[in-house]
């Protein structure tokens, strides 16, 4: 009696466990799949994305309530990532194979994810919308990889109250960084609590103040430094004299999530060097504040940072013809360019730029037309394999200059040291 | 005759039990062993496959051998975080162990609300990280943190803890020491409760006074307890993460940089998944030594009662 029961009680274990291993891989295949045809011709396509985070969530809902209103079989599952995690979201689940359909990519990390075989071949889908050079930039040896999907820049935003109130003349389009640093200085109240600047010290700002200095980042052969000389050293001191003097320091809470947003739209920022992408916050946020926006000014020339996304399709999905039409339709349908413009959000890549003349009507900002003006001198962004690794070298460089442990030559020269190799 | 046929019969009897036994051993062990198996030995082993390749978890592995072991060996940056958290070790160390120490020996006195103030000094234990190393960046915040403001009060120098390089791995040790400190105190509490009451009276009967009584009979006896502290500190200093991530980013500039925060910056930042792993095998060969060095030395200095 006893030996059959004690057989009895192993094998359900032992069925149990089996059972709980086979639960946990199913699992682990739903999410894989989980895109696709659930067999009632429905089907379902996982999207991915991070530049409607904080803020135009609901603009994205309204792209794809339109998109499943037109494809009545196909359901779109967006899953939302904020910006800071995107990246490693993005790697470790295209490491375990679970990344969505269709997922969003920054120019910057764009040729990585081609050349490693994770994007679809899209060639042949219709460019024909979409602005040229965008479209080029989405392509890998001769196809096309993903579709571009919004650019943006930065600008100089200020608060005339602030300027009113000081009897000073408002930012210009010719104006140069000593004008800047001349009424930021006469702006700035620290017993107020009021900042007359805010840049953030970082790579991104880095680079584009070589480019407003006549300087290069990297030589032409893209395979050193070329910053460590008068460009870029007028670059890292202005960087980062002003922490401390016209802008908050690292302890006084700047370089924290929305510390600057928070500043600006409380009125006690005159100054500030941020992306478009800020326009409906700060008009949700502000709305009884006056502002407006400027070309940002340069040292010796113009030069603007221009930013751009776009989407791909993954080479693994399961549902290549939904997740192409969704592709299609959320980079260039009218309801995107339409939704992109009237909420401000970053602007859509069309070849026809008539069509972003209702995104010029709004207010605020009154001088929107300076959004387009910064385009005549974009400074582009230096792609390379090492990117995170080059851009934690400046960061660290240029905080250290700006806390006064190194002097902007020595942190020229250390970050010079240390980005070489990483270009080989 | 006979008797060999017994001894067959017994010793065939005996095996089936063992195999019995054995099934019984297996079933029992299941729920816990095949989690073990499948969460942490298997990704142990791919780790070790991975460590031995160049990938940036997108692109297809390519071999190299032992190329990244070579690199970490000979990169700067492997001392400079190896370093760090050797400091971290040396300052978090004697601190949570003098601390837990302390108010284990004032918990074990007859104090009023007693329970109270052992569960009050364990809560930090069970809190999660985020919490605590905001809370601390907060208090610890150089202009506008409250420990400055004190320091400030009694004219005392206001350090830039997590802005200063050489007080960014002060301000994590003060962070984690006051976190763990219920844990600490918990281990030595039930290790000064275990220790026989005889063995102290006597020592009072023989004219030991408070201190000699500490020193000579309560301490030695404590030491397994001890050494159950430091051996667990240990590991889990080697092991800092989670408050160095939060509290400094393992900044500035690179200067609170810790050996797992450096591996978790090649998988997840810099896309080097297999440097990442060669640095965490690197890690656990640190451990190992480290615990066995202990495990051997401990028979010298521990007394069991």
């Amino acid at each position: 009696m006893k030996k059959p029961r004690s057989r009895t009680a192993l094998s359900a274990v032992a069925a149990l466990a089996v059972a709980g291993l086979a639960a946990g891989c199913s699992q682990g295949s739903a999410t894989n799949t989980g895109g696709g045809d659930q067999g009632d011709g429905q089907v379902t396509v996982r999207f991915m994305n991070f530049s409607s985070n904080d803020g135009h969530e609901a603009d994205l809902q309204a792209i794809v309530s339109a998109f499943e209103k037109e494809n009545s079989g196909v359901k779109i599952a967006v899953e939302t990532v904020p910006y800071a995690d995107y990246a490693a979201k993005l790697q470790t689940a295209v490491a375990g194979g679970t990344e969505a359909d269709v997922f969003e990519l920054e120019y910057a990390s764009f040729v990585s994810y081609a050349k490693a075989g994770v994007l679809a071949d899209i060639t042949g889908i219709d460019t024909s919308a979409y602005a040229e050079n965008l479209i080029k930039a989405y392509q890998s040896g001769g196809k096309q990889y993903a579709l571009p999907e919004s650019f943006s820049n930065v600008v100089l935003f200020y608060n005339k109250d602030l300027f009113d109130a000081a009897g000073l003349a408002y930012p210009a389009k010719d104006w140069t960084w000593a004008d800047e640093t001349a009424a930021a200085e006469a702006l700035t109240d620290k017993a107020a609590g009021v900042w007359g600047d805010y840049q953030p010290i970082s790579y991104n700002e880095f680079y584009k103040t070589v480019a407003q200095s006549s300087g290069h980042f990297l030589n032409d052969a893209g395979d050193a430094t070329a910053f460590n000389d008068q460009a870029g050293l007028a670059a890292a001191k202005w960087l980062t004299g002003k922490s401390g003097t016209t802008m908050p320091t690292d302890a006084d809470g700047a370089n924290t999530p929305d510390f600057d947003t928070t500043l600006f739209t409380s009125g006690k920022l005159a100054m500030w060097h941020t992306g478009i992408w800020m326009f409906s916050t700060v008009a949700e946020k502000a709305p009884d504040m006056n502002w407006d926006i400027v070309v940002e000014p340069g040292n010796t020339v113009k030069a603007s940072a221009m930013f751009s996304n776009a989407v791909g399709v993954s080479a693994k999905s399961q549902v290549q013809d939904a997740a192409k039409k969704w592709l299609a339709f959320y980079t260039a349908s009218q309801t995107t360019i339409d939704t992109r413009l009237a909420k401000s959000w970053e602007l859509p890549p069309v070849a026809d730029t008539s069509k972003l003349d209702a995104y010029l009507q709004i207010t605020p900002p009154a001088n929107r037309q300076a959004v387009l003006d910064s385009l005549d001198a974009v400074a582009l962004a230096p792609v390379v394999e090492k990117q995170q690794e080059l851009q934690d070298v400046i960061d660290d460089e240029l905080a250290a200059v700006s806390a006064g442990r190194a002097t902007a030559e020595e942190a020229l020269a250390n970050m010079q040291a240390k980005v070489d190799p990483l270009l080989k | 005759m006979a008797g060999a046929t017994r001894t067959d019969a017994a010793r065939q009897a005996g095996r089936r039990r063992k195999w019995k036994n054995l099934a019984w051993v297996v079933v029992f062990l299941a729920p816990s062993a095949i989690p073990l198996l499948v969460f942490k030995m298997t990704p142990m082993i791919a780790s070790a496959w991975v460590s031995l390749h160049e990938w940036n978890m997108i692109s297809p592995m390519e071999w190299v051998g032992l190329g990244n072991f070579a690199d970490l060996l000979t990169s700067p940056n492997t001392g400079e975080v190896f370093l760090h958290t050797l400091a971290y070790i040396a300052g978090y160390l004697p601190l949570v162990y003098a601390g837990g120490l302390a108010i284990a020996v004032a918990l074990n006195q007859k104090l009023k609300a007693r329970g109270f103030l052992r569960a009050a000094y364990f809560v930090p234990v069970v809190t999660s990280w985020v919490a605590v190393a905001l809370v601390w960046q907060w208090l610890l915040n150089p202009t506008n943190g409250l420990v400055n403001h004190l320091l400030g009060m009694v004219g005392l120098p206001e350090p830039g803890w997590w802005t200063d390089p050489n007080w960014a791995i002060p301000s994590v040790i003060l962070a984690s020491a006051w976190k763990d400190l219920g844990f600490v105190m918990v281990i030595l509490l039930a290790g000064l409760q275990a220790i026989p009451q005889e063995i102290q009276e006597a020592a009072t009967v023989d004219g030991a006074g408070r201190w000699r009584r500490f020193w000579s009979v309560t301490f030695p006896l404590l030491s397994p307890s001890t050494f159950f502290v430091v051996v667990i500190s240990l590991i889990n200093g080697f092991q800092v993460f989670d408050q160095v991530y939060v509290m400094t980013g393992g900044g500035p500039s690179g200067a609170s940089q810790v050996a797992v925060g450096r591996i978790y910056d090649l998988a997840f930042r810099y896309g080097e998944a297999g440097a990442a792993s060669a640095l965490s095998w690197i890690l656990f060969a640190i451990i190992m030594a480290v615990t066995a060095v202990q495990m051997y030395g401990q028979r010298k200095w521990v007394n069991y009662a």
